[in-house]
C-alpha cells in the first residue's frame, strides 16, 4: 500500500494517509463543508453520514457525504465558499 | 454482522448491505490506527474474529449502501453514491433482519455549531478517519458511557483530554456501577478507560453552557461548563460532546414494525411485530456492543428456522443493562434551558429555539419553521426538540434520505437480486 493519497481540496494537492475520508482532509485544511442557510461555516458533526453537515462536492457531485467517503488518488473535493 | 454469520452458517443465501465504506459498524469501525498504539487484546481479537467469521461466512457483502425506501412488499431500494451518480439496488428478500444501530443524541447550547464542536462518537469516527487529533485540548462533554471510551481513544491518538464532563450525577452513577457487578468485563472495560485517563478529571453533574468563539478569529478557542452552582470557562482546541444515544429506527418506522417507547419491540427470538422481520442490536434498546452481537446471533439463528435457547439467558441480561443505562444517564431538565433564543437547532435549516418555542408540536414546527426538512431529515433536530418541547417526531416517509431524483424514479430499474435474506 502507497504511504498515502493525494486529494485535491479546492484546487490545493493535499497528503493524507490511505483510507483517510474525505471529511479528515478538509478538517485537516481547516475548510468548512458547506456555509449553512444564514451563512454560518459548518464542519463535520457526527462523523458517521447521518447529520449531513460534512456534504461537498466531490468529482463534480455535489452533496457527498465526506465522513463517509475514502480518499482516492486523484479525488476533486470542492467545498461551498 | 453476528446476524449475517449465523443465518448463513445454516446455510441460507445472506446479503448484508451496509451503509459504511468496510464492516465493524460504529464501535468497531475501520480506519487509520494511532500511531505506535494497539487497541486492547479483548476488543481487537473478539472484532478480528467477528471479520473472520463474516468473511468466511458466504454471505454478499455489500458497503456504501443505503436503504431509502422499501416501497413493494418485501423489497428493499438502496442507493450507493458512486464518484458519478447514485447506483440504485431493488433487494427482494424472504427474511429481513434490521441492524440499524444509534446516533448520538445532540442538545443545542450556544455556539454548538462552530467549527470545532463534535459528537462525542463523531469526534472518534473522524479520528479512525484521519484527522490528526495529536496535541489537541479536547473537552469530552455529555452523557453515556461512551464518553469515557472516546476520551480513552482520543488520548490513544495523542490529544490531550483537559476534562471528561458528564451531565449524569453520582448519585445516578453509583447504582449503575454497583450494578456492572454481573457484567465484569464492563468493569474491567470501565477500570482501564480510567486507568488510561488516571491524570484526566471525571467531573459528574457538570454539562456544557456554551461553546466560546474567539472574537477575532471566530475559531472555537473554549467551552462554558456548570455544576448547578457555579460555571467557569475551560480553555480547548476542540469539543467532543454527545447525550448518549438514541436508536435509529426510521426503516423499522417504514417497513410498519410496533415501536415501543422510542424502540423497536421484538420477541426472545428478536422477531418484530412483522413476522419475517428481524431486529438487532441498539434499535431495540441501547445496550452496546456485546448485546447487538448477541441479538444478531439470535436474529441470525431465528430467521433461518434455528431458534436457540441458551443464548436468551444472556439477552435478558443484557436488557436490563439497557435498563440501568437508560435510568442512569437519564438526562437533567437544566439541559433543556441551553439553548439562547437564537441559538440554532435544526441546523440544516438554521431554525433558531424562539422560533421554535411557539409552536406546538413537531409538525407545526415543520410546517411553519421548516425545522426537520432539511437534509438530515429530523435525525439530529427531531430528538433535540423532543428533549426541549416534549415533541414526538411523525410521519415517516420514504425516501428516508435524500437521494437524487434520477434515483427515486430509477429505483426499480437497476440491479434485481432475489435472495433469501438481506
Amino acid at each position: 500500500m502507497p504511504d498515502y493519497v493525494t486529494v485535491w481540496v479546492n484546487g490545493t494537492a493535499m497528503q493524507l494517509a490511505p483510507r483517510s475520508m474525505v471529511s479528515a482532509a478538509l478538517l485537516i485544511a481547516g475548510i468548512p463543508c458547506r456555509k449553512s442557510e444564514t451563512g454560518e461555516p459548518r464542519t463535520a458533526l457526527c462523523g458517521m453520514g447521518i447529520c449531513f453537515e460534512c456534504r461537498a462536492t466531490v468529482n463534480g457531485v455535489q452533496h457527498r457525504r465526506t465522513c463517509q467517503l475514502t480518499c482516492r488518488d486523484g479525488m476533486i473535493v470542492e467545498t461551498e465558499r | 454482522m453476528a446476524a449475517a454469520s449465523a443465518a448463513a452458517q445454516h446455510g441460507r443465501s445472506v446479503i448484508l448491505l451496509d451503509d459504511n465504506p468496510a464492516a465493524g459498524g460504529q464501535i468497531w469501525r475501520d480506519g487509520v490506527q494511532a500511531p505506535g498504539h494497539r487497541i486492547h487484546d479483548d476488543e481487537s481479537a473478539a472484532r478480528t474474529q467477528a471479520l473472520q467469521e463474516l468473511d468466511a461466512c458466504g454471505a454478499t457483502l455489500l458497503f456504501g449502501y443505503r436503504v431509502f425506501d422499501a416501497g413493494a412488499p418485501s423489497t428493499l431500494y438502496a442507493v450507493r453514491e458512486t464518484a458519478a451518480d447514485d447506483e440504485v439496488l431493488v433487494l427482494r428478500y424472504q427474511k429481513l433482519i434490521l441492524a440499524t444501530g444509534a446516533r448520538e443524541r445532540f442538545l443545542p447550547f450556544p455556539g454548538w455549531t462552530l467549527p470545532g464542536v463534535f459528537g462525542a462518537g463523531g469526534l472518534q469516527a473522524l479520528v479512525k478517519g484521519g484527522f490528526p487529533v495529536h496535541g489537541k485540548r479536547i473537552v469530552v462533554a455529555g452523557s453515556g458511557p461512551l464518553l469515557l471510551a472516546v476520551a480513552s481513544h482520543l488520548q490513544a491518538y495523542g490529544a490531550e483530554i483537559v476534562c471528561v464532563a458528564e451531565q449524569a450525577h453520582l448519585s445516578r452513577l453509583v447504582p449503575f456501577a454497583f450494578a456492572l457487578r454481573s457484567h465484569p468485563a464492563k468493569i474491567r472495560q470501565g477500570v482501564r478507560y480510567r486507568h488510561t485517563l488516571r491524570k484526566t478529571p471525571y467531573r459528574t453533574g457538570c454539562w456544557p453552557v456554551s461553546a466560546l468563539a474567539d472574537e477575532r478569529t471566530g475559531m472555537l478557542r473554549g467551552i462554558e461548563l456548570s455544576d448547578g452552582a457555579k460555571t467557569w470557562k475551560q480553555d480547548c482546541d476542540l469539543i467532543a460532546c454527545g447525550f448518549h444515544l438514541v436508536p435509529n429506527t426510521e426503516l423499522a418506522s417504514l417497513l410498519g414494525c410496533t415501536l415501543r417507547d422510542g424502540f423497536v419491540e421484538v420477541d426472545e427470538n428478536q422477531q418484530t411485530s412483522i413476522s419475517n422481520i428481524y431486529c438487532a442490536g441498539e434499535p431495540t434498546g441501547i445496550a452496546g456492543l456485546d448485546a447487538a452481537l448477541l441479538q444478531g446471533e439470535i436474529a441470525g439463528h431465528s430467521c433461518a428456522g434455528h431458534p436457540g435457547k441458551a443464548l436468551r439467558t444472556h439477552n435478558r441480561a443484557a436488557r436490563i443493562f439497557a435498563a440501568q443505562l437508560q435510568k442512569a444517564f437519564q438526562l437533567r431538565p437544566e439541559l433543556r434551558s441551553l439553548a439562547a433564543p437564537e441559538t440554532i437547532v435544526c441546523r440544516c435549516e438554521d431554525v433558531p429555539y424562539r422560533s421554535l418555542a411557539t409552536r406546538s408540536s413537531w409538525t407545526d414546527a415543520k410546517l411553519q419553521t421548516r425545522c426537520g426538512m432539511g437534509p438530515c431529515q429530523g435525525r439530529i433536530c427531531g430528538p433535540a426538540t423532543e428533549m426541549l418541547f416534549g415533541w414526538k417526531m411523525k410521519s415517516i416517509r420514504p425516501p428516508l434520505f435524500p437521494v437524487s431524483v434520477s434515483a427515486f424514479c430509477l429505483s426499480s430499474a437497476q440491479q434485481d437480486l432475489t435472495q433469501e435474506n438481506a
